[in-house]
Parts: C-alpha cells; sequence; structure tokens
C-alpha cells in the first residue's frame, strides 16, 4: 500500500483529493476563526468551506495522478530522469485509465469520455422534453427545470462537442501531419484529465444546497450574482473544461507549425489541419474570456466585489461584452473542426480533390477573424448602446459569405466526383449539409436586428442553435466517428446499423426542431417550465421526435461498442484516403511512423494518376505529374 | 468533360424556392400583429422568407442533381475528374451572397430606422420589473400605477422606460414585434404604437429565476378616452421603494414636470418640448 501511494495512479489521486480538499477546507476554516468572522457562511451565495476545496481538491488529484512529476522533478532542478515512455502508448484496458502521454490514447480518452457526456446531456434533454410534452407542470418543479436546462446546455457546450472535436483531432492530426505524437504530450494528457473534472464538478451541482446552478449556461449576471451555492460550481467547472480548451489548442498550434513532416507547406494541409488552426486561434483568444467572466461572477459572489453589483455601482451589461466576446467565437470553435471532418469525408468518398482548397482555407481563416466583431448580435434586445446594433449586423450577416463558400464548395467537390455513398460517414455529410443550411439561414435571420428584437429569448433561438449545433456539430462528429473508427480500432463498424442511426437522427433532428421554429414566431419564449395551451400539440409532436431522436443514438452506441470488440478487421486504409493517417497500420504504431513520412504533394489529389500526397519509406520520390488546371462545365 | 445542364438545373431550382417560397408565405409565422412596427417587420421576414427558400432551393437542387447524375455504379473503383477549382465560379459564389446579406442588412436598417422613428406627442409610460411581477407607473396621468396590468391608449406612440429592481427582465408583446431588456441600474427603453384595441399578454423573456415561467402581465390597448377614464380611476402614485437609483428619481421627477407643463401649455405645444 505505501509503494502504490508513491507511484502515481489512481491510489495516490484519491489521496491527493482527500488532502487537496482537506487543505483547501482547513485554510478557509482556519483564516475565518483567526479574522473573527462566522466558521461557516452559509448564506445563498457563499459556503467558502465548499468553494474553495472545490478548487484544491482537483489540484490535489492532478498532483497525486502524476500530471505534474515530470515537472516537478524538472522545476526543483534534480537529475534528468531518461524518460523510458512507460507511460505512452496502450496495450491493454488499463492504460487507457492512467496519465497516458499518447496522443491516439489520449483521443480515444477523450472520444469515449466526451460520449459518455453525450448521453448524460441527453438524458438531461429528454427530462426537458417530458415536461414539455404537456401544459402544466407534471415531473419537475420550475426551479429544477432551470437546472435541467442550465445543465443539459453546458454538459453539451463544454464536456461534449468542444472536447469532442479536441479528441478526434487529437488521434488524428498528428498522424495527418506527419508527426509522432503532439508537440507537449504531458500538457496533452493534463488537458484530457482537466475534463472528467469538470464534469463531475457540474453534474455535482446537483447535490448542492439550492440545486444546481440554474441561471442558464449563459449566467447572465445578477441572476447568477444572486443565485444558490450551484452557480459557484459552474463558476469553478468552466474554469477546468477553459484550461483544457486552452492547453490542446496551444498543443495543436505548436504541433502544426512546427511538426508537419517535410514538404507540408501551408497549401499541401489537409483542411481538417487548417480547421483546427483556426479553431485553436479562436481558443487562445476568445477563451481566457469566459473563465475571466465566470472569476468575476465567483468574486461577486463569496468575495463581496461588485463587477456587475448593479446598487454597488457594477455593470451589469459589462457581464454580457465579455460573456459573448467568448462565446460568439465558441460557436465557432464548436462548427470548425466539424467543417473539417466533412472536407475530408466528401473528398474521399466523392473521389476528387476539395473544390476550391485555397478558399476552402481562406473561408475558415475569414470566418476566425469576423467571429471577434459579431459579439453583440446576442444582445441587440439588451439595452446596450443603440449605435452599435447595426455595424454588428453588417459583420453577423457578413460572416454568411464564407459560410456559404464553404457550403458551395462541398457541392462542387461532389459534381463530376464519383460519389460513394456506403459509408455512414459519407451520409451524415450530406446530411449535414442540408440540415446546416436551415441553421445558416435562421442564423442570418437573427441576424437582422428588426427580427431579432421579436425572435430573440423565444423557441426560435432554441431551434437555431439546435439546428446549428445538433444539425451541424453533432452531425459532423458522427461522421467522424464512424470515418475514422477504422483507424482507431482497426475494425469495421456495421454500416446497416450505421443507416439506421444517419436516418433516424435525421429524422428526430428535424423533427424535434423545425417545429421550434414555428412556436418560437408565435409567441413562446425560451426557458419556460410550462406554456400557453396552444402550444401544446406541437409540443407534444416535438417531445415524441425528441425521444426518438434520443432513442436512436443507442443504435450508435450498440454499433460503435461491438464493433470495437467484434467487428470484421478494416484494413489500413478502407476508404482508399490519399492523407497520411491512412498510410499506417490500423491502429497505427506506438509513434506512428517507422521513419517521418515526406510530403510530396496535395492531400486529396484523386483522379490524377500517379500523384501522391505522402511517401513512407524509404523510396525515392516519384516523377509528379502536374496538377492540369480545369475548369467546370466549359467544354474544351 | 461533360457540359452541365444550366437551364434545366437553374430551372429546377427556381420552381422548387418559388414552391417553398408560396407554401411559406401561406402561413402568417409571427401570429397577430396590432401595432405599427409589426407591418415593416412582417413585410421583411416575408422578403427574408422568400430569398432564403431560393438559396435552400439551390443546395437542395445541386446535391440532388450531383447524387443521381455521379453517384458510382456498383463496382467503379475510379476516381472522379480531377478538377481543383474555377475562379471564376468562385468569385460569383463570393460576390452574390455578399450582395444578398449587405441587402439585407440595409433593409434591415431602414426597417430599424422606421419602427424607432420619434412620434413627438408620445406618452411616457414607466415600467418597473422585478421577480416576479411587473408594475407600471403613468406619469402623464399624475404618476398613478398598476400591477400586472398595463392599459395604453390606442394609435399613440407610447415611450415606455424600463426599470429592473433586481434582475435582467425583458418586455414583450409578441403581437407589438418588439422586445426590450429591464436592465438593473440602467433605464432602457422602447418606442411602440399600438394600432389595435384589445387585450394582450406581456411575457418576460429573459431567465429571471424560478417565477420567470409565470412572470405575465395583461396588456388593454383601448380608446384615448376609455384610458382616461381608466387612469382616473387608478389611486395612488408610483411607491417610493421602485425608485432605486437617483438616477431613476430625477428621471421621474423630469418626466412630471413635464406633463405638467404639457397640460398647461395645451397639447399643441408638446411637439417643441421633445
Amino acid at each position: 500500500m505505501a509503494v502504490a501511494l508513491k507511484q502515481p495512479g489512481w491510489y495516490r489521486a484519491a489521496l491527493g483529493t482527500l488532502l487537496g480538499a482537506a487543505f483547501g477546507f482547513l485554510l478557509v476554516v482556519a483564516l475565518r476563526a483567526i479574522t473573527g468572522l462566522d466558521v461557516f457562511q452559509t448564506e445563498q451565495t457563499g459556503y467558502p468551506h465548499v468553494v474553495v476545496p472545490l478548487i484544491t481538491a482537483p489540484f490535489g488529484f492532478l498532483i497525486g495522478f502524476g500530471a505534474f512529476d515530470y515537472w516537478f522533478r524538472w522545476a526543483a532542478g534534480r537529475p534528468t530522469v531518461a524518460d523510458d515512455h512507460k507511460d505512452h502508448g496502450a496495450t491493454k484496458w488499463q492504460d487507457y485509465f492512467k496519465f497516458n502521454t499518447d496522443h491516439k490514447v489520449i483521443g480515444i480518452q477523450y472520444v469515449v469520455v466526451t460520449l459518455i457526456f453525450f448521453m448524460i446531456g441527453g438524458m438531461l434533454a429528454l427530462l426537458i422534453r417530458a415536461e414539455l410534452a404537456q401544459p402544466g407542470t407534471q415531473i419537475v418543479d420550475a426551479n429544477f427545470y432551470n437546472g435541467l436546462f442550465s445543465t443539459h446546455a453546458v454538459v453539451m457546450i463544454f464536456l461534449f462537442i468542444i472536447p469532442m472535436f479536441a479528441g478526434l483531432a487529437n488521434y488524428v492530426l498528428p498522424l495527418m501531419i506527419g508527426a509522432p505524437d503532439m508537440a507537449f504530450p504531458r500538457l496533452n494528457a493534463l488537458s484530457f484529465w482537466m475534463l472528467p473534472i469538470a464534469g463531475i464538478i457540474f453534474l455535482s451541482s446537483f447535490a448542492a444546497p439550492g440545486g444546481s446552478f440554474d441561471a442558464g449556461w449563459t449566467g447572465y449576471a445578477p441572476l447568477s450574482t444572486g443565485a444558490p451555492l450551484g452557480q459557484s460550481f459552474f463558476n469553478i467547472g468552466v474554469q477546468f473544461a477553459g484550461a483544457s480548451s486552452i492547453a490542446t489548442a496551444l498543443n495543436f498550434l505548436v504541433t502544426i507549425i512546427t511538426m508537419r513532416a517535410p514538404g507540408m507547406n501551408l497549401w499541401r494541409m489537409p483542411l481538417l489541419v487548417w480547421a483546427n488552426l483556426a479553431t485553436s486561434l479562436l481558443v487562445v483568444g476568445a477563451t481566457p474570456f469566459i473563465a475571466g467572466a465566470q472569476f468575476m461572477v465567483l468574486f461577486d459572489r463569496i468575495l463581496g466585489m461588485n463587477f456587475f453589483q448593479f446598487l454597488e455601482g457594477g455593470d451589469v451589461l459589462a457581464y454580457q461584452h465579455i460573456f459573448w466576446f467568448y462565446s460568439h467565437p465558441a460557436v465557432y470553435i464548436m462548427i470548425l473542426p466539424g467543417f473539417g471532418i466533412v472536407s475530408e469525408i466528401i473528398s474521399t468518398h466523392a473521389r476528387k480533390p476539395v473544390f476550391g482548397y485555397r478558399l476552402m482555407a481562406l473561408a475558415l481563416i475569414g470566418i476566425v477573424v469576423l467571429s471577434y466583431s459579431v459579439w453583440a448580435h446576442h444582445m441587440f434586445v439588451s439595452g446596450m448602446f443603440d449605435w452599435l446594433r447595426v455595424p454588428i449586423m453588417i459583420t453577423t450577416l457578413l460572416i454568411a459569405v464564407p459560410t456559404g463558400i464553404k457550403i458551395f464548395s462541398w457541392l462542387g467537390t461532389l459534381f463530376y466526383g464519383k460519389i460513394h455513398t456506403y459509408s455512414t460517414a459519407m451520409l451524415f455529410c450530406l446530411g449535414f449539409i442540408v440540415t446546416f443550411t436551415v441553421g445558416g439561414i435562421s442564423g442570418v435571420m437573427l441576424g437582422m436586428v428588426p427580427l431579432d428584437i421579436h425572435m430573440s429569448d423565444t423557441y426560435f433561438i432554441v431551434a437555431h442553435i439546435h439546428f446549428v449545433l445538433f444539425g451541424g456539430s453533432v452531425l459532423t462528429i458522427f461522421a467522424g466517428i464512424y470515418h475514422w473508427f477504422p483507424k482507431m480500432t482497426g475494425r469495421m463498424y456495421d454500416e446497416k446499423l450505421g443507416r439506421v442511426h444517419f436516418w433516424g437522427t435525421i429524422v428526430g433532428t428535424w423533427g424535434t426542431f423545425i417545429p421550434q421554429h414555428w412556436i418560437g414566431l408565435d409567441g413562446m419564449p425560451r426557458r419556460v417550465a410550462d406554456y400557453a395551451n396552444i402550444y401544446g400539440d406541437w409540443n407534444l409532436v416535438i417531445s415524441v421526435f425528441a425521444f426518438i431522436l434520443g432513442a436512436i443514438q443507442l443504435v450508435f452506441f450498440y454499433n460503435m461498442i461491438v464493433s470495437w470488440r467484434f467487428g470484421p478487421k478494416a484494413g489500413d486504409n478502407p476508404w482508399r484516403a490519399n492523407t497520411i493517417e491512412w498510410q499506417v497500420s490500423s491502429p497505427p504504431p506506438i509513434f506512428n511512423f517507422e521513419q517521418i513520412p515526406r510530403v510530396v504533394g496535395g492531400p486529396y489529389e484523386f483522379g490524377t494518376p500517379g500523384a501522391r500526397h505522402a511517401i513512407m519509406g524509404d523510396e525515392d520520390e516519384p516523377e509528379m505529374p502536374e496538377p492540369k488546371p480545369s475548369t467546370v462545365g466549359v467544354p474544351s | 468533360m461533360e457540359r452541365l445542364p444550366y437551364l434545366k438545373l437553374v430551372a429546377a431550382s427556381l420552381a422548387f424556392g418559388t414552391v417553398i417560397s408560396v407554401l411559406m408565405l401561406q402561413y402568417d409565422w409571427m401570429g397577430d400583429a396590432a401595432s405599427t412596427a409589426a407591418g415593416p417587420i412582417d413585410t421583411l421576414m416575408d422578403v427574408t422568407i422568400v430569398i432564403s427558400s431560393f438559396v435552400f432551393s439551390i443546395v437542395c437542387v445541386a446535391l440532388g442533381y450531383a447524387l443521381i447524375k455521379w453517384r458510382v455504379k456498383p463496382g467503379d473503383e475510379g476516381d472522379g475528374l480531377p478538377i481543383h477549382g474555377n475562379t471564376k465560379l468562385e468569385i460569383v459564389w463570393t460576390l452574390i451572397p455578399t450582395i444578398i446579406v449587405l441587402f439585407a442588412a440595409g433593409y434591415s436598417w431602414v426597417v430599424m430606422n422606421d419602427i424607432e422613428q420619434r412620434d413627438p406627442d408620445a406618452m411616457t409610460v414607466n415600467v418597473y420589473s422585478q421577480q416576479f411581477a411587473w408594475t407600471f407607473g403613468y406619469p402623464e396621468s399624475g404618476n398613478k400605477w398598476s400591477e400586472g396590468v398595463l392599459h395604453v391608449p390606442v394609435n399613440r406612440q407610447i415611450d415606455f422606460k424600463m426599470n429592473a429592481q433586481d434582475v435582467i427582465h425583458s418586455f414583450w408583446v409578441p403581437e407589438w414585434r418588439i422586445k426590450k431588456d429591464n436592465v438593473p441600474g440602467i433605464t432602457t427603453d422602447a418606442l411602440i404604437t399600438p394600432d389595435r384595441t384589445g387585450t394582450f399578454q406581456l411575457i418576460c423573456t429573459e431567465l429571471c429565476g424560478a417565477g420567470h415561467t409565470t412572470m405575465r402581465a395583461l396588456v388593454v390597448v383601448q380608446t384615448e378616452e376609455e384610458f382616461e377614464k381608466w387612469t382616473r380611476s387608478l389611486e395612488a402614485k408610483v411607491p417610493e421603494d421602485l425608485l432605486l437609483t437617483a438616477d431613476q428619481a430625477i428621471e421621474l421627477q423630469r418626466q412630471l414636470d413635464e406633463a405638467e407643463a404639457g397640460s398647461s401649455t395645451g397639447p399643441g405645444q408638446n411637439a417643441e418640448q421633445s
């Protein structure tokens, strides 16, 4: 036992958690006792003896788990130990429960953990829909209801969509650029382990006195500054999720910039890499703003500061400006990696180069730049300066242009291709194009000030956000999981079950979220536990489709779990793709490549005989045919 | 390379877009209208729906055509044509959407200026919101007040001055199409000209706590005479504790002075004071 407690691992982590919690608790109690305050402050927003351990216990866990061992040693100036890579790679299932520094292990850890949070968030959504199936209050009271939709949103955003994309890219991106791992493997592992911590903090808020945080995922002050203890769990959980995100984004940036294989210049990078470059630029620039906003709320709550306390000179609207300065870019954080996934899959399955590759890459960067200038479109009715509305409306609508370029270019990629639709991944991409277009259109409507004045804070918004997040992000996530499943597991999933999952998801998505546009325009506000009887029929329809949508996900989970164990061997390159991750074995060897590949051409050179993207071994560079410039529809 | 059947594709997009537009315009999406802002906003919505229908139709037709035309035959392991792009086409599908969205922005701007046109004869009504109730003050009727029910005269612009007492609330009457947050610490305002008598519901649309769902008020739009009769029936003045900040008290005093001056010089003089 004593030995087990010295080694990094679960025993030491449990001990560290306890010590961390005890340290935080005693610190608060002792300091309060010394200064003559009430030892336990249990007013609504207080509870410092709970809040502080909530910060220190996770650090105790991470230290105990071994996240900082190497760094501490290094910082203390002790002799360097040559890394024997014992914490790298996985040979047995236990290796997935360690502080593992292999990007492929971390990728799978991310995907599995975020899928678990997807299930939890989905069940919260079904509880919401069960309550809303009929007018009146049946299942939960209004207070609990507010907690339900708040945690649903937070779990889906911070613990499913954002980290799922980080996880998929974690697995695929180093392989794609011909790197043996991420630039900072230990930081990568630390990023992952902060996620379950954030998740546990968010979900444990249900046990707090006063219930879970219930001011919405937006946590607007001053509702949040005066809310019960659960709100502090949100403030702190966001710090861990946010730190995880920022560290991963830095890791991606350094990896992409410095670790590309020889020959891979910017214009030979697959679009998934471009997309993650763009996303990471957003994360490092914007995420500190939500971290700051939540710290300010936390300080208002437990330290009595006055950032947002209007009677003490605080500025209520300032919260919204800071919050949305992150949270609008966040919606692009949640869709750009999906754009990258779709580009990879459509090109591969249409057997054609991505149409307008350079403009596709530039459109991503255009979205990054524009997305920093549109935040206040969430605030058209907030009472902010009137003059800000028109400029923000123009930038908001302009962002539809690069997004449109992406849609048209995917369609252009399909033209004159050889479109294979046997793969579930491809089906999800095609379904995504149509569904996401609807979400884009309702987004443009919401960007127009006079329409937004009517639609804001109604079910129209709920419909729009779900069309872009479920119909956008989640469909691309499914596409990505199906596409790289053979690479990650070495096995093939069942395409028949995949089809059932695809059609069920499409029907469920449209059936659930289309009628929400209608009832919203007609006058049903969002975030209500009860509603007027006239909306009863549509809400019942929505709930029925929501349950179909929920149930059909079981097919997905069954398919993934059973195929992972029993699926037929997939082979190295089942989709006949060109990018580098498909040129190694499935799953890839421990440091990915025997020899770093050399990149000799673009990533999507389908249809040009002899064209290669990369050479894997000692082989001499082949004679490369120059791709002929071609035009569409103009007979030559 | 085979030439695309441009005419057929364009015709199909137009036809499908027309069908969607016609179907979509059959229904009155925003529900009943009862203010002068509703007309321009609903027209803007209809125009947006028509443009959106054609955009959606183009995407669907292009996707459908590609899938019918180039779906691979079983056993075909070949590749598509190595087309990397087409600069002219890419410029077109960058420029045309830019023009469309700039048109949408310009049109929205015009509508916005139209519905926010200040009428010199506007009547001020104060809105005080708190968890979970609405209170209304009528400075031009001797600062009388009502709780849970808002009365306004028809066909006269109302300048609502909104104040929140605790957290953010939002003022929305769907039939009026106008929504505005009530923000603690500042006074926000909205200009609304009800043009139909009747009763409506005022809905709080900003999450404000456990009672958010039930935070509603009754709105009665009536003729000027009925309205005046109603205000005479009210008794007390707005209670002082609804005025949270010094600014609010000063503003109310200004409104009362203005109303006083307005009534002594007669309604015809109001234009010069505003």
